[in-house]
């Protein structure tokens, strides 16, 4: 298995610091070996597309960012700091559960199947985190939340609860709940494959609005009319490692590899 | 096009049929014999079964001469007492013993699995009888400079009763909660550590309260359960509704009739917690149902007011 060199750190070759930097990232879960060695590099302000066939390990390597998996060998940055480890002399230490919790914090995710709060109104699952996490008061995280449910267009759902609103709004509060962190990174793991085709659109226009305002995204999709219009960078991903890379008009027009032929001509 | 229903005619089942619509469907309803036949057999089994009682030997009088008597009363009270007190002991413990079970730690896990194992398998009425008799394992209680006396002195009836039962219900509990706790789907927890949030306030902001929707309705029966369980307590010489009862009964000579008195009053107590319960259980389905049923209390207001209007209102 791959290791790297404790010298080496997050920063880019130009000393600019990536957003997310993985080097030779390799996790398995028992005997399944579900990525063997990812190296990619994510600048920010950056849309990031993830794409690839089931199980070559797209999803995974989105939860490693966000510490809900933990990395076997190789190294994974978000902005310059070392994930799930800490790093003294040449011995690395897990991180305790309160270090990662402080990590998350900067990171947005938004899941595939929008895991909203079901006891909770659209607005109180935007509230939840700022008022538990950061303490706000009530008053401010309301405004907050106010302003992020109009910004994806759903202020009138205030306060219904996840199960009266439809999935494409029930994705929207989600991303409005991971904005009310204000994150520097935001993650989408299939953000739109749960959803009826007809209500993909909406939840799109919400990504793209945010990938102009500057956010930093990294999205697993399978959405290529997006990825092309909106990503800056993509990745294809296949059996755990990166067959190919490069700006999505290119790769998705004139894809150079056998295996992103094959996929591309089956999504397309 | 316009259809004109005159109001005078009052209600008619059959359709507003246009000229060109089908004609609506009269045939004869399929009859059920069977049924009213049963119904019959079970209305007289039922009727000669309130004969008998009201026949025999029983000087039903005796039960509202009693049914508000001092020593009732005070036995009501102390079976609320320990109702309350003992599945508070058995709640609390539950919780903890369901964490100890879920948690990683193998001791943990091992020996909340032997608690319940134990305290799930043996007899509560047993069970009750040995804390009793602890005494003869421990002569003493002794924890140090803050309390020191005999065990026979220390462990009263009503300590024994409510250990007793407390301690049995907690491996109850315990299994309750850990299926609740198993029911609420992977994705919350993610999800909320996600936002940065620790596991302690996963635990108590997102997990506990969806889990409560499924802890909540076997509770219930649980409180219903231990309500009559304290019965048994009457053994330790704890005195409680039946034990009062049963001590009225050999004096006032109407044995029987008093335990009809403590059953009126163990279904009565009975019934207002069921009543807890539903809105208990009205309560945690917030946001899992559509819209939450009417409490009974607003389907009478609802249905006074659609009095006022006529037929019913048909939108």
């Amino acid at each position: 298995m791959t290791t790297i060199a404790k010298t080496r750190d997050g920063n880019t070759a130009n000393g600019a610091t990536a957003m997310v930097k993985a080097e030779g990232v390799h996790k398995s879960f028992g005997p399944a070996h579900v990525l063997k060695g990812i190296d990619l590099e994510v600048a920010p302000r950056e849309v990031f597309c993830l794409i690839g066939p089931s199980g070559s390990g797209k999803s995974t390597f989105l939860r490693c960012i966000n510490h809900l998996e933990q990395v076997n060998a190789g190294r994974l940055y978000v902005d310059g700091e070392l994930v799930g480890y800490r790093q003294k002399g040449d011995k690395l230490y897990e991180l305790r559960d309160a270090e990662v919790a402080l990590k998350r914090r900067d990171i947005g995710m938004v899941f595939q199947r929008f895991n909203l709060f079901p006891h909770m109104t659209a607005i109180e699952n935007i509230m939840e985190a700022p008022m538990q996490v950061r303490r706000e008061t009530k008053a401010v995280a309301r405004a907050r939340a106010e302003k992020l449910l109009d910004r994806v267009g759903l202020a009138d759902k205030a306060g219904g609860y996840p199960s009266q609103l439809s999935g494409g709004q029930q994705q929207r509060v989600a991303i409005a709940r991971a904005l009310a962190m204000e994150p520097k990174l935001m993650l989408f793991d299939e953000p739109t494959s749960a959803l009826d085709p007809e209500l993909v659109g909406d939840v799109l226009d919400v990504m793209r609005d945010l990938a102009e305002d500057g956010m930093t995204m990294i999205v697993v999709t399978h959405e290529m009319g997006f990825a092309r219009e909106v990503g800056d960078a993509l990745v294809f991903m296949d059996d755990g490692v990166v067959v190919e890379s490069g700006h999505p008009r290119e790769v998705l027009t004139n894809p150079q590899h056998d295996r992103t032929k094959s996929f591309l001509s089956k999504v397309l | 096009m316009s259809v004109e229903i005159s109001k005078s005619d009052g209600p008619s089942d059959a359709p507003p049929s246009g000229p060109a619509g089908p004609e609506a469907i009269k045939a004869i309803p399929v009859r059920h014999y069977g049924r009213y036949v049963s119904a019959v057999v079970a209305l007289a089994l039922l009727a000669t079964i309130i004969y008998a009682f009201s026949q025999g030997k029983i000087n039903w009088g005796a039960v509202p001469d009693y049914f508000f008597d001092d020593r009732i009363l005070k036995g009501v009270g102390q079976t609320m007492i320990l109702t309350v007190l003992s599945m508070a002991i058995g709640v609390v413990g539950g919780i903890v013993l369901a964490v100890m079970r879920l948690s990683k730690n193998p001791v943990m896990s091992s020996i909340a699995w032997s608690y319940i194992w134990f305290f799930r398998g043996t007899p509560v009425l047993v069970q009750l009888m040995v804390w009793f008799n602890l005494g003869l394992v421990f002569e003493y209680i002794n924890l140090g400079p803050i309390y020191k006396d005999y065990w026979a002195s220390f462990m009263t009836p009503f300590l024994t009763a409510l250990l007793g039962l407390g301690l049995n219900e907690a491996a109850y509990m315990a299994e309750i909660c850990r299926a609740g706790l198993l029911s609420v789907d992977e994705g919350q927890t993610e999800a909320s550590h996600a936002l940065g949030m620790s596991h302690a306030k996963t635990l108590r902001r997102i997990v506990i309260p969806q889990a409560m929707r499924v802890i909540v309705p076997p509770t219930g029966n649980e409180v219903i359960n231990m309500l009559k369980t304290t019965s048994l307590v009457a053994t330790v010489q704890f005195y409680e509704l039946l034990r009062y009862a049963q001590d009225i009964g050999q004096t006032s000579g109407a044995p029987v009739e008093m335990l009809f008195l403590a059953a009126a009053w163990y279904l009565l107590m009975t019934s207002i917690l069921s009543i807890g319960q539903y809105y208990l259980e009205r309560h945690y389905a917030r946001g899992s149902l559509r819209s939450l049923p009417q409490t009974p209390f607003q389907k009478v207001k609802a249905n006074l007011l659609s009095l006022g209007r006529p037929n019913g209102g048909t939108a």
